[in-house]
């Protein structure tokens, strides 16, 4: 297995960075399937209230390392993680840390939406509840609304928050994901292709949401689409066979990118 | 470089290269032709420098039809992205550069037969300067060569300083003779063509710097036109 550690092209880097608090650090990260090391020695910092864009080739390691960050792998057999992720200042991987208020604070949107086969109100309603965070009733109905409206879905749905979530169309069930994730308060959200199973007027009001939410929320999105990193992003990082090449202001990274990988990447002249 | 993924792309911007290399040979051969014209009074070649001005304003519209449907088609990144942007502007400087070559020909016309041969040899110097500045800078382009554009972006000012130096030549013997005032005017202006062409030669360096490094020239260009401050006093 490889041991140096990993060398990765900082692009004189990064503004946004230097403007911002850092949200997670991860130092010397390493993610093994059973002998497949899939991370290799994995450091970068993610700055708060900015949305960060993986990019890479299938199999690079960009969707292994998103998970690392609320311990969806932990899920996997024979998956195990090396290294230190911590989410401010404190190490997720610590022994003492409940991997559910964990999941709490890092909220997840998935490829292909995935609502519960439950009302639309309840599909928003359930992760409060389940945390306890609601004290009433009322208090429910405000944090279900102000979420679905985060979401820029309240005006559609209004009228009809009992029918089930799975009756909207791909794009509003996407954006009730979005709310799901945001009706339990997290502060980072990780989007895993959120917009791959979506038609180009869906995702661009996804990004335009993500666009609105960014203030206040430490976002990090996986996406195939470079022109969509470059539109919705303020970082880049690009991932190459378990190696994190090159992490800079998303501008930069893809006008003049420092590493060939890179490049070679961003322009189609992979392989 | 290695190709792309999709062959089709890389031929877009072969095909890019291709327009610009032919727009350049043809303004190569319109400056030259001018330059010929107006030192041997020649108005059967410079009539024909006239009409094949088309020539090269139809290729410029080509360039930017091409290079619109490239970036509509592609989404080029970075580097690709430099090149058609810089395609287009050179293709605009090729294009004034034909547009200059056109006008010093033209003046061919209004230089009689009867003026002395010797007023017409300093542009004929500046012409076959901004000649050579050209082709390099062509040259610098078909190859990707920064290096080769910073040095022909830096002798501009031997463009710059004959130009000076024609420029009081012209006004001695305007202010010996002043029936000469009219053919040294055009003279004048010739020169002032090929100053001009001189300075998009400079564009197109800065151009290809930028090209291959993704940022701009940072130094400051050395200038020596110090026209614009030259003056006689004729009532001295």
């Amino acid at each position: 297995m490889d041991a140096s550690p990993q060398k990765i092209t900082l692009s004189n880097t990064p503004r946004i960075l230097a403007a911002r608090d850092t949200k997670i650090v991860a130092r010397d990260v390493n993610v093994y399937y059973g002998e497949k090391h899939a991370i290799k020695h994995l450091s970068i910092d993610i700055p708060d209230r900015a949305v960060s864009a993986f990019i890479g080739p299938s199999g690079c390691g960009k969707s292994t390392f998103l998970r690392s960050i609320n311990r969806m792998n932990d899920t996997i057999d024979g998956c195990r993680v090396t290294g230190d992720i911590l989410v401010d200042g404190k190490n997720i991987y610590d022994r003492d840390l409940d991997v559910v208020q964990l999941r709490a604070r890092v909220g997840m949107v998935f490829q292909k939406p995935n609502p519960f086969p439950k009302s639309i109100f309840e599909n928003v309603a359930y992760g409060p509840r389940i945390h306890g965070i609601a004290k009433s009733k009322a208090d429910l109905e405000e944090i279900v609304v102000g979420s679905l409206k985060k979401a820029s879905l309240f005006e559609e749905v209004k009228d009809r928050l009992d029918h089930s979530g799975t009756s909207l169309s791909g794009g509003q069930q996407q954006r009730l994901c979005i709310a799901r994730a945001i009706a339990v308060n997290p502060e980072i959200i990780l989007m895993d292709e959120p917009c791959s199973a979506l038609d180009p007027i869906a995702s661009a009001r996804i990004e335009e949401l993500i666009d609105e939410i960014r203030q206040n929320y430490c976002i990090i999105i996986v996406t195939h689409s470079m022109q969509q990193a470059a539109r919705v992003s303020q970082l880049t990082a690009f991932f190459h066979l378990g190696d994190l090449v090159e992490f800079g202001d998303t501008d930069e990274m893809f006008t003049t990118p420092k590493d060939k990988r890179t490049q070679d990447y961003i322009t189609g002249r992979f392989g | 470089m290695s190709d792309h993924t999709v062959k089709s792309y890389d031929d877009d911007l072969a095909s890019l290269k291709q327009m610009l290399a032919e727009m350049g040979g043809l303004a190569e051969e319109q400056l030259a032709k001018a330059i010929d014209a107006i030192t041997k009074r020649d108005t059967k070649l410079a009539d024909r420098v006239i009409a094949d001005d088309d020539r090269i304003d139809a290729l410029e519209q080509q360039v930017e039809e091409k290079a619109i449907l490239t970036i509509a088609k592609r989404q080029p990144m970075a580097q690709d992205l430099r090149q058609i942007i810089v395609a287009i502007r050179i293709s605009a400087d090729l294009e004034r550069i034909g547009d200059l070559a056109k006008n010093t020909a033209k003046r061919t016309h209004a230089i009689s037969e009867q003026m002395p041969r010797k007023l017409v040899s300093g542009l004929t110097r500046m012409g076959n300067l901004a000649q050579e500045q050209l082709k390099n800078i062509l040259d610098a382009y078909a190859q990707n060569d920064a290096e080769k554009a910073i040095m022909v972006w830096r002798s501009d000012e031997d463009i710059d300083a004959l130009y000076n130096s024609i420029f009081r030549e012209l006004l001695t013997y305007m202010m010996e003779d002043p029936r000469m005032i009219g053919p040294c005017t055009h003279l004048l202006f010739g020169a002032k063509n090929m100053e001009r062409i001189g300075d998009h030669t400079t564009n197109i360096a800065e151009n290809i710097y930028f090209l291959v490094h993704g940022e701009t020239i940072v130094e400051e260009r050395p200038k020596k036109d110090s026209t614009s401050t030259t003056n006689y006093n004729l009532t001295t």
